[in-house]
Formats: C-alpha cells, sequence, structure tokens
C-alpha cells in the first residue's frame, strides 16, 4: 500500500521544507517515499506543492490521487487541479474560515478543518505556518517530536537561534492538536537508506567517475545538478565556470576534455539545442564530454518546471552531419548516479560525447533510497607507446590512442575540419570515407555488456521504454499480471547506438510489444521502427507532459490494444 | 630580445601549406608567433593555440604546437576552458574580426570581463575572407564591394579595442601585419603578461580588400608608454583612428579562477546518508 499527501500554499511558505521535513521524519523511522515538488512559473507569489508518496517498495511513480490535502491556502491551487488528483475518501485539511474552491467540493471529500494561522501565532511570536503542518502531519505519521525537531533544527542551521526556536514550538503545537483522523501508513523496515534527488544523484556519479571540471550556464530544472556539483568540486578539487552561454559553457567543456579533464555540462532542452553544433565538433574532434539533459516540457520555453520525455529526438539526431555518439537514460533516482558515471566513463574511453537524458521528474523529486549501486567499469584510456604518434590513427576497434598538451612527441591539432589520420585538414574522399568509419566503428564495436537496459520477466507481452518511464511501466506490468497477461519489461538505459542484438534477444518469444514513452509524437517508437525488424505486433502509448505517467492509465491501453 | 637566441622561428613551424593568399595579412602573423615563442624558448608540448573559423584560424596547424581548430565563434570558450582545466600550459587564442567580434562577440565581452590568463589575437581585415568577402563588424559603412550588402553595410564600424577596454580586459595592444617585429614584440609580451591580453592586428586583405594597401601609410606606433588610467583609455579608444601600434594600455588585475582552497574533504556522500 502507499499513502500520498499533498502540501500546498504559496511560493515562500515553506511547502516544500514541510514535505522534505516529513520524508525524512518518516525514513529515520524506516519508511521509503517519494517527495516531489511542483511549482509554478513564479519565483516568489505563485504557488509551490510539495507531493509526498509513502510506500513500501522504491519503485516511484508519481501519486494519481491523494488520500491527503494540506492546504496552507486556496489561492492558485486551481493551477495544481491536473496533478493533485484527489477522491470522496480523500480528507482535506485547511483553515476554518476560508472557502473550499468548488471544484474539490463537488467531490464532496472529507474536511478537517485545522485553524494553522492561529496555532503558529499561539506556538511562537516567529511562528510559520509550513511548521505546524509538519507536527500535525507528522502526528498522522505517528512520528517522533525528537526527530521533526531534530531535523527542522539541522535545516535552521544556518539561521538565528530563534528560528529554530519557533519551528520547534510549532512541530510541538502541531502534535498536540487533536485533528480527529486517521490515515492507514505503509510498513515500515529498517534499512541503509539514502535521501537524494536526481539530480543530486547526477552530479555525485559525475564526480565518482572523475569529473574535475564543469562548465554551467543555469537553466530550469538542470540548474541543481550544477548546483550540488559547485560543492562537491570544492570537496574533491576541480574547477566550476559560470559561463555566459550555452555556447561557451560547451565549449568550455571540451576545452578542458581536450587538456585530458574529465569535463561535464548540465542543461536542458533549450541549453541542448544551442550546444549541438559544438556536440559535433566534439564527434568529429574525438573530444570526450558528457552533457546531461533534465528535460522539461517543450519546444521553446515550453512547460519549464514540469516534465517530459521530447528531448530523445534532438539527442539521437540533433546533430549536423554523420555524428556518431553516444545517448544514456537513468531509469530512476537512485540510477542516476550509475548512468551519469557509466557515460562519463564510455564517453572518455570511446573519445565522443555523451548526451545523458534524465528529466523534471527523477531530477528534482527526491527520494528514500537504497545506497545507490556504483559504476565499477573500468575503462583506460588508449595510450601511444610508440614515437610515430597518430592522434586519429585507423585501428581495429576505432579508438585510436589519447594525448594530451604538456605530453612530450605528441603534438597535433585537433580539428573539426575533416582530418587525416594526423589530424591535419583533408578534404579528400579516402580520409572523409576513413574517419567516418573509424567514428561509427569506435562506438559499434564496443561490448557494452548487460546494463544496456534492465529486464523483468519474460512474459508475452513486452512493454518497452526509456528512462524514467520505466517504475510507471513496471508498475503498469504488475497491474497486468493481475489481470491475466504475461508480461515482460524492458527499460532501455543506453539508447545510442542502439543494441540490436541484445534487443532482439530480450524480445524473444514475445509477440506484444507495447513501446510507452511521455511525448507527443512517439519519438521512441518512430526510432526504433526505423532501426530494427520486429516479429512482434507493435502499439504505441505516446502521452506528453506535464502530468506524470500512469501505470493505470498504460495497463488500461494496453488491455484494450491487447483484447482478443 | 635578441640577445639569446638558441631558438629559430623556423623550428615552431609545423609544415602544414597554408591555404591564405598571396599578399595576406595572416603570413606575417604566422612569422611574428613563431618568432615571439622562439624570442621565450617556448616548450612546444606545453603551448596550445586555439581558434575558431575563419581564415586567420587556420593558423594553429601551421604551428608546431598543440592546437584546436574549433567551430565559428567559440575559440575564446575552449582556450579558457583548457586553460582553467591546465593552469600549468601556455593558452593563445586566434581569430579573425568576424570570428571574434560577430559571432563570437559575446565570448568576447566575457574573456575580457572573466581575465582568464590567457592571450587573444584577432587578426582584422575587415572583411569574411573565407565565404568570399562580405562586411564583417569593423567593415566601414561604405564599403560596397560585396554582393550581400551592395551598396556598403551601413552599419557603423565596430570599436574592438573600446569595447575590451568596457568589458574590463587588462592588457590592450594593436599591431599591423606590415611590421612583424613590432608584431612579434607585442605577442611576446602579451604571452608573458598575467592575465586576459588582447592583441588586435590590422592584418590585410588584399584579395577582397585591396585598399588596405594603403594602411601603410597611416599606421602608426604609439611613442607614449601604455595608458594605465581607464578613463584616459576610453578616451583614446573611442575617438581614434584605430591605426595606433603598440601596447595601449595595460592595468593588471587579478586573473581568475582565484587560487582555490585545496581539497577539503573526499566524501561526497555524507550528505546523503541519512
Amino acid at each position: 500500500m502507499s499513502l500520498s499527501i499533498a502540501i500546498t500554499g504559496a511560493g515562500g511558505a515553506g511547502v516544500i521544507s514541510c514535505g522534505e521535513l516529513l520524508l525524512q521524519g518518516w525514513a529515520r523511522e524506516g519508511g521509503r517515499g517519494l517527495l516531489r515538488k511542483a511549482f509554478g512559473p513564479q519565483i516568489r507569489g505563485g504557488e509551490s506543492a510539495a507531493l509526498l508518496k509513502l510506500t513500501e517498495h522504491e519503485r516511484y511513480t508519481a501519486a494519481t490521487s491523494y488520500d491527503v490535502l494540506l492546504a496552507l491556502d486556496w489561492n492558485n491551487f486551481s493551477r495544481f487541479e491536473d496533478e493533485i488528483r484527489l477522491r470522496p475518501d480523500s480528507w482535506i485539511i485547511c483553515e476554518p474560515d476560508e472557502d473550499i474552491p468548488a471544484a474539490v467540493l463537488a467531490l464532496e471529500p472529507r474536511i478537517a478543518r485545522l485553524p494553522i494561522a492561529a496555532l503558529a501565532a499561539q506556538a511562537h511570536s516567529d511562528g510559520r505556518v509550513n511548521m505546524i503542518a509538519v507536527g500535525v502531519l507528522g502526528k498522522l505519521l505517528g512520528l517522533s517530536h525528537t526527530s521533526l525537531a531534530g531535523l527542522a533544527a539541522q535545516k535552521l542551521g544556518h539561521k538565528p537561534a530563534s528560528y529554530q526556536q519557533a519551528a520547534t514550538a510549532c512541530i510541538a503545537e502541531g502534535q498536540q492538536y487533536d485533528l480527529e483522523i486517521t490515515v492507514d501508513t505503509p510498513r515500515r523496515e529498517a534499512g541503509n537508506r539514502w535521501y537524494i534527488s536526481g539530480n543530486q544523484a547526477a552530479g555525485l556519479g559525475a564526480l565518482e567517475a572523475g569529473v574535475r571540471f564543469v562548465a554551467a550556464y543555469p537553466i530550469t530544472p538542470a540548474s541543481d545538478v550544477l548546483e550540488w556539483m559547485a560543492g562537491g568540486l570544492e570537496k574533491v578539487g576541480g574547477n566550476l565556470v559560470q559561463a555566459e552561454d550555452e555556447l561557451a559553457a560547451i565549449n568550455m567543456t571540451i576545452g578542458a576534455a581536450f587538456g585530458g579533464v574529465t569535463a561535464f555540462t548540465a542543461t536542458s532542452g533549450p541549453g541542448l539545442a544551442l550546444m549541438t553544433e559544438s556536440i559535433g565538433l566534439a564527434v568529429a574532434s574525438e573530444t570526450p564530454v558528457t552533457v546531461f539533459n533534465v528535460q522539461r516540457g517543450g519546444p521553446s520555453t515550453g512547460i519549464p518546471t514540469k516534465s517530459e520525455q521530447s528531448d530523445l529526438d534532438i539527442a539521437l539526431h540533433g546533430l549536423h552531419g554523420d555524428a556518431p555518439h553516444l545517448v544514456l537514460a537513468p531509469l530512476n533516482i537512485a540510477d542516476c548516479v550509475y548512468t551519469t558515471a557509466w557515460a562519463v566513463k564510455l564517453a572518455r574511453h570511446l573519445q565522443t560525447p555523451a548526451i545523458v537524458l534524465s528529466d523534471q521528474f527523477i531530477g528534482q523529486s527526491s527520494a528514500i533510497v537504497t545506497e545507490p549501486r556504483r559504476c565499477e567499469v573500468q575503462l583506460a584510456a588508449k595510450r601511444a607507446d610508440d614515437n610515430d604518434y597518430l592522434r586519429y590513427r585507423l585501428t581495429e576497434d576505432g579508438v585510436s590512442a589519447v594525448a594530451a598538451p604538456g605530453e612530450p612527441d605528441r603534438r597535433f591539432t585537433a580539428d573539426g575540419l575533416e582530418h587525416n589520420e594526423k589530424g591535419t585538414p583533408s578534404a579528400s574522399n579516402a580520409d572523409h570515407q576513413r574517419q567516418l568509419d573509424k567514428r561509427a566503428r569506435k562506438l559499434t564495436a564496443f561490448d557494452y555488456g548487460s546494463d544496456w537496459a534492465d529486464l523483468n520477466g519474460n512474459g508475452e507481452v513486452a512493454l518497452l521504454c526509456f528512462g524514467s518511464a520505466s517504475a510507471a511501466v513496471e508498475e503498469a506490468a504488475a497491474l497486468l499480471a493481475q489481470r491475466g497477461f504475461t508480461t515482460r519489461t524492458i527499460a532501455l538505459r543506453l539508447l545510442a547506438p542502439l543494441p540490436h542484438d541484445a534487443l532482439h534477444a530480450a524480445l524473444e518469444g514475445s509477440s506484444e510489444l507495447v513501446i510507452v514513452e511521455q511525448n507527443h509524437s512517439a519519438q521512441l517508437w518512430r526510432y526504433l521502427r526505423g532501426a530494427m525488424d520486429f516479429a512482434q505486433r507493435l502499439h504505441s502509448y505516446a502521452i506528453a507532459g506535464p502530468v506524470p505517467l500512469s501505470a493505470e492509465l498504460i495497463a488500461h491501453y494496453c488491455e484494450e490494444v491487447l483484447a482478443p | 630580445m635578441n640577445d639569446v637566441i638558441t631558438f629559430k622561428a623556423k623550428d615552431y613551424k609545423s609544415g602544414v601549406k597554408p591555404i591564405w593568399c598571396p599578399g595576406c595579412g595572416h603570413f606575417s602573423v604566422f612569422n611574428a608567433v613563431t618568432k615571439a615563442m622562439a624570442g621565450l624558448g617556448m616548450n612546444k608540448d606545453d603551448t596550445v593555440l586555439v581558434s575558431g573559423i575563419g581564415c586567420s584560424s587556420r593558423l594553429p596547424a601551421y604551428v608546431d604546437s598543440y592546437g584546436f581548430h574549433g567551430v565559428h565563434g567559440r575559440g575564446l570558450a575552449i582556450a579558457q576552458g583548457l586553460k582553467v582545466a591546465r593552469p600549468e600550459l601556455t593558452v593563445i587564442a586566434m581569430g579573425g574580426d568576424g570570428d571574434g567580434f560577430s559571432i563570437g562577440g559575446n565570448h568576447f565581452m566575457h574573456a575580457c570581463r572573466r581575465n582568464v590568463d590567457i592571450t587573444y589575437v584577432v587578426m582584422d581585415n575587415e572583411v569574411y575572407g573565407m565565404t568570399k568577402g562580405q562586411a564583417s563588424p569593423t567593415t566601414p559603412m561604405d564599403w560596397d564591394h560585396s554582393k550581400l550588402t551592395p551598396h556598403g553595410p551601413g552599419v557603423r564600424p565596430f570599436k574592438p579595442a573600446a569595447l575590451a577596454l568596457a568589458a574590463g580586459a587588462p592588457w590592450i595592444a594593436r599591431a599591423y601585419s606590415g611590421n612583424p617585429n613590432q608584431m612579434a614584440h607585442l605577442l611576446a609580451q602579451a604571452i608573458e603578461f598575467p592575465g586576459f591580453s588582447f592583441l588586435h592586428v590590422l592584418s590585410q586583405c588584399i584579395t577582397f580588400c585591396p585598399q588596405q594597401t594603403d594602411w601603410k601609410a597611416i599606421v602608426n606606433e604609439r611613442q607614449d608608454a601604455a595608458l594605465e588610467d581607464e578613463d584616459e583609455a576610453a578616451r583614446l579608444f573611442l575617438h581614434e583612428d584605430g591605426f595606433q601600434t603598440g601596447l595601449l594600455y595595460q592595468r593588471q588585475r587579478p586573473t581568475w579562477p582565484p587560487e582555490a582552497a585545496p581539497p577539503n574533504d573526499p566524501d561526497l556522500t555524507g550528505g546523503f546518508r541519512l
């Protein structure tokens, strides 16, 4: 079972802090759960929502409806109507004298009135309503005052002592208030767990894989990858440059990588579009860079604070010319550590850019996760041992020996112009064919092992997806199994080069293939149809954001198309 | 600098044949670069020449050092990323007026401001040569030799030194392709200057702008010491004819990045563990 709680209020009212404290308190007592953060486009004075889903497992999908809604106020609540679905048995907790929106009342939910502002004022002269909410909801979850007050003190550690006193008093006040409602809470069990967001996990994976140079241009929802790395680099050494634009960011990354330092940048759709010309330069000059793209609703400015998987097309096909490169996608929050580290290592070894497709859903959500798996694969850079050094030497596996400035007798000029083995610009047919072959071969000849996808089951109905859709797909498969279907799931972590043979093998014995993705134009479905022949009957489930993928809707779709 | 030459300019040439037209000013920049490198006795393995796209951006391949020939307008970004990541290297960025002042204008401005310790050489011939003669940001308003702007660009030309000063460049000099010795001398100073050094080179393109042969008569060498005062320099750069050569402005300020504290904690995961 799971328990979903939404906390809403004006931007700046502290609903996100409230959600964080509750989830951390819940986790300290062995619980598991997810915190999604929903924001309007305004920075302050808009609206925000902390969307908690407490679970008994770590297959984190967005809640499709909420058991409890605590509204600090009702201003702008209508903007969350799509996301915060309520039911007649949902509990609404709100101020006694505030009018509940008609759309909410129409559902005839259960209502508990809570004098939030009055309790805050009564508890402390600097009392804040969000800490009353922590107390009230903490009590509902059976969390101790000591634990919640301790977490609040930690969170407010940098503020004057009066803030901590006010928080402690408000949490106590909220916990003492008798709201006369109860909820069923999921089972808890102790474990070695972390509290981390996907964007933090990506930064961690990158630094653990050896990234020591980051170029950054702020963009929602990727800025927090870069902000976390700024602090991380101070711990392990290295440099972060705030660039003047994404064109500078990608080229600074290329410059550092040319210098032999493992380099990384993070961005979102519009920034990726600006970077693509120079990602082509990284392909041609064989410079390893990792571009971590946190997808949001597009095109153009789109819906910057909401999730979508609609940058697959540009990541796969956005470069000009024939430009083979790596495209990977982390499957969930914890997997951001593994997949990002893997991408960095593959890019470095294969001397090509890697684009990693995360998204706002896993990027900006925080979750309680079992200590994430690390990428232990060791890939040494190929070094030349002769004195006849050729930077772009044609080799059987397509990978040439690297050299960086400072190394004696290895001098070369890296070039975006087509070149010969030495790097000298060349427009000859032979050099162009050979270098194109080499750059393609080094990616296709490499053995990526078994981590190209996560596979589960061997049923007749195959559900295939990439990246963050995997949790909803796993949940849909479980629903379908309950309804009499035998299923298998394939969640792609490696999208380019496409592991054709492994994918064929994974599909062997299935008769139906449902391709699930969160975008409007079925980008994965089109990619796979163009790249491979399938023996299965193909079905496309492609739904754009911003509402998260729903396992129930995916299962419903499958039942419809698979009905005899 | 002629006292202790043990290296010769030709030792620094890679042997790749330049694509430039006969009479191109960039030959003399190429000679000045190799002469300055020889004069300073620079280690070829620790030197990187970085460029964008255009006639002048071909230069790195002709020098026997490490090099990076990137995409149009982004040479400065590559150069700064490289220098920040590998501060012990000597990094020289170069390109043309279209590359540096038009498509790469934003990077020029921010490189001046950021003050990473690199040298930037712009070979300004007031024209896009590689694409066969279109107006650039420094082309005179009435230059009507391009099919793209047959009545002249009609836009006031850009003043690179004034912009560099306003953006915070701490070292600004100008050289002329007709005086390679002065250019080599300025380049050597630029390379040794701790900070972002901007060398604006008037480098003639007689193919598309034959009138630039007249520059020989117009250029004048600055006799006074370089200005240190920003106000005086602003007055000079806004009102001069753009043909004064020499070290024009120099005012040292802290480079970026500042020296970082040593890494303080190898454990990145502590903040996540519950």
